[in-house]
């Protein structure tokens, strides 16, 4: 009988559990993104932002964290492209160096997230019984808590700081990822190569790692690549909620706190910059995300 | 169809005793307590006697498993007890903010509705033209607007908006009308927080709309429909659509839930006085009662939203009872 989360996920993620050929994937994913438009669209503002955060210090002529007091909330003016903040920093630099934030949380926590819930998904359905029993309460609780008192607390207990937005944003992924890859698994454990490597007398931690991982990659990637777009989203309100990214880190939340709603009306390029950073980075892997969750789907792949 | 009920409705039993753990625990774990924060706080040099004081008048030098018995009693006799940073009936601080954070969650989901149903089912309809495309890029920007900024946007917007037209800018009135006394104000208070969430919200409405109609209508009875010869707009309204709501609804119904406690930041950005406020402001403080009170309250929300939802899809579609 499945909960609602599963019918939700299987229904977001439309019935992924026929993927067997893995060769196709790449190659066709490639196809997909000749065929999508809005697919290319979002893997190029991505590879942008790539780009941005590898070379940030050859982009920009300011340093992000340098206050300036003869140049405050100065409007965006070839001087200063953007404008600048009621600190005088270069609105510029900060978006730019901002993307290596952004990036490196949104990565590191969809790629942990994802890894954690990936192995106990699998193992969830492979061992069964009671096992999966409990392991599935313990994850309906981790997704009904809120994700606002889990950073709080995180933050309470640790302080504030880059690993620690990693730490609180990735807990709340690691339930998701293990149902969406658990109701796959469950479909691979039923495959009769499990029996014959069970009667080979593989041990149950080689069955899981080389034998039922590798089949339900497509899953995972797709979690993978829609984690990365939230998780930016998420650091994005927690650094704006100040239990983020802290200053004089640039972070495009944290631009947004404080000034951005002061400032507003006299200097709105302040509000309204990081805005659109956050937006577009967002916006960029969602589409991507979209793309190669058609690409690794079988079952649209044929239209 | 009341064994699955049942049984479904012992299934949240566990969550939420596993909720009440993990936040129990959770916030002894944070350093300090509301006893230091209250008396230090005024910045005044505090006895060290009135710290004990404090913390033995709110049993908080109890041992851990009188206070975890105390929490659940509580739970299950409805008996929330007092605030411990205010002092007063945690009841009645919840009440204070329940009405406005259900009503700003009611119009956003109306909001969502109203936007989602029809682009979805257009966007459907028309797959991989432009309108489909304009309807996707759409609903994929909804979900990456932060909805903070997305207010910051809106107010920065009355302001302009206002200042041009009528000379003076104009701000949403500051202390929440209840919609009866005055439903005017009470409206253009809460109708831009309503916006700033509802756009997210229907995105992720419409993406499933689509999603799901797409899939219908590849099923074999829209195909018998069609060979019927019946108009495509009966077989969108009467036969798909139908059959294509019910992941929507969940999915609606499973935003709902996480509104009615996730809305503080569109609290922060409005400066509204609801319950996202209350528990920033209670877990910082350290107000264990009230923090409690708080997570089990949403969790409730959320664990019975996903029972009406699994319960409607039972009885919609007998299948998921059986299986």
């Amino acid at each position: 009988m499945p909960t609602t989360s599963e019918v939700r996920v299987e229904a977001e993620f439309e019935q992924l559990e026929d993927l067997r050929d893995r060769q196709g994937v790449f190659k066709s994913s490639l196809t997909l993104l000749r065929k999508q438009p809005l697919g290319a669209a979002g893997a190029l503002i991505v590879i942008v932002m790539i780009l941005m955060a590898i070379f940030a210090p050859y982009i920009t002529t300011y340093d992000p964290e340098q206050n300036s007091f003869e140049h405050m909330l100065v409007p965006p003016s070839w001087e200063f492209l953007l404008g600048t903040d009621q600190f005088g920093r270069d609105l510029m630099s900060r978006i730019v160096y901002g993307a290596r934030t952004a990036l490196f949380v949104g990565f590191v926590s969809a790629i942990i997230g994802s890894s954690i819930g990936l192995v106990l998904g699998v193992a969830s359905a492979y061992y069964g019984g009671k096992f999966d029993l409990i392991l599935q309460r313990v994850m309906d609780v981790f997704m009904a808590f809120p994700l606002i008192i889990m950073a709080l607390a995180v933050v309470s207990i640790f302080g504030t700081g880059v690993q620690n937005v990693i730490i609180a944003i990735t807990i709340p992924f690691i339930p998701r990822c293990a149902r969406v890859v658990r109701s796959s698994a469950l479909a691979i454990r039923e495959i009769p190569y499990i029996d014959a490597a069970r009667a080979n007398g593989f041990s149950n931690t080689r069955i899981i790692l080389r034998h039922m991982v590798p089949n339900v990659m497509a899953p995972f990637l797709i979690m993978i690549t829609a984690f990365v777009g939230q998780a930016i989203l998420l650091e994005a309100s927690l650094s704006y909620l100040g239990l983020g990214v802290q200053e004089p880190t640039p972070a495009w939340g944290l631009m947004l706190q404080g000034g951005a709603e002061e400032y507003a009306e006299s200097a709105p390029w302040v509000a309204i910059w990081p805005g659109v950073a956050i937006t577009l980075a967002v916006f960029g892997f969602n589409l991507f995300g979209d793309s190669v969750r058609d690409a690794l789907d079988p079952k649209l792949r044929s239209q | 169809m009341w064994q699955y009920v049942l049984k479904r409705l012992l299934m949240m039993i566990p969550t939420l005793i596993g909720a009440a753990i993990l936040v129990f625990v959770v916030l002894r774990l944070i350093p300090g307590d509301v006893c230091e924060l209250r008396l230090a706080g005024t910045g005044l040099y505090v006895d060290e006697e009135q710290i004990q004081i404090c913390r033995k008048d709110l049993g908080l030098n109890d041992p851990l498993y009188i206070q975890f018995f105390n929490f659940i009693v509580g739970l299950f006799t409805f008996d929330f007890g007092k605030s411990m940073w205010t002092g007063r009936e945690i009841t009645y601080e919840i009440g204070l903010r329940f009405q406005l954070s259900l009503q700003v969650a009611i119009m956003a989901t109306v909001t969502a509705i109203l936007i989602a149903i029809p682009l979805g089912t257009i966007s459907a309809v028309k797959q991989n033209t432009w309108i489909d495309y304009v309807v996707r890029a759409f609903s994929i920007a909804g979900i990456a607007i932060p909805s903070f900024w997305l207010g910051i946007m809106i107010i920065l917007g009355l302001l302009i908006s206002t200042q041009a037209w009528f000379g003076e800018p104009w701000m949403p009135p500051i202390e929440y009308v209840p919609i009866w006394k005055d439903p005017i104000a009470n409206l253009s208070q809460l109708i831009w927080p309503a916006v700033a969430t509802g756009y997210r919200y229907s995105a992720v409405a419409t993406r499933m709309t689509r999603s799901s109609l797409l899939e219908v209508l590849r099923e074999d009875y829209v195909r018998t429909a069609r060979a019927k010869g019946l108009l495509e707009k009966v077989i969108i309204n009467r036969h798909a659509l139908k059959n294509a709501l019910l992941p929507v609804v969940t999915i609606i119904g499973i935003e709902f839930a996480f509104l009615m406690g996730g809305l503080v930041v569109t609290e922060q950005v409005f400066n509204l006085n609801g319950l996202g406020k209350l528990f920033v402001e209670s877990v910082t403080n350290q107000d264990f009662t009230m923090t409690q009170a708080l997570v089990m309250l949403v969790v409730l929300i959320f664990v019975f939203t996903n029972f009406i939802v699994d319960v409607m899809y039972a009885w919609l579609d007998p299948r998921i009872r059986y299986s």
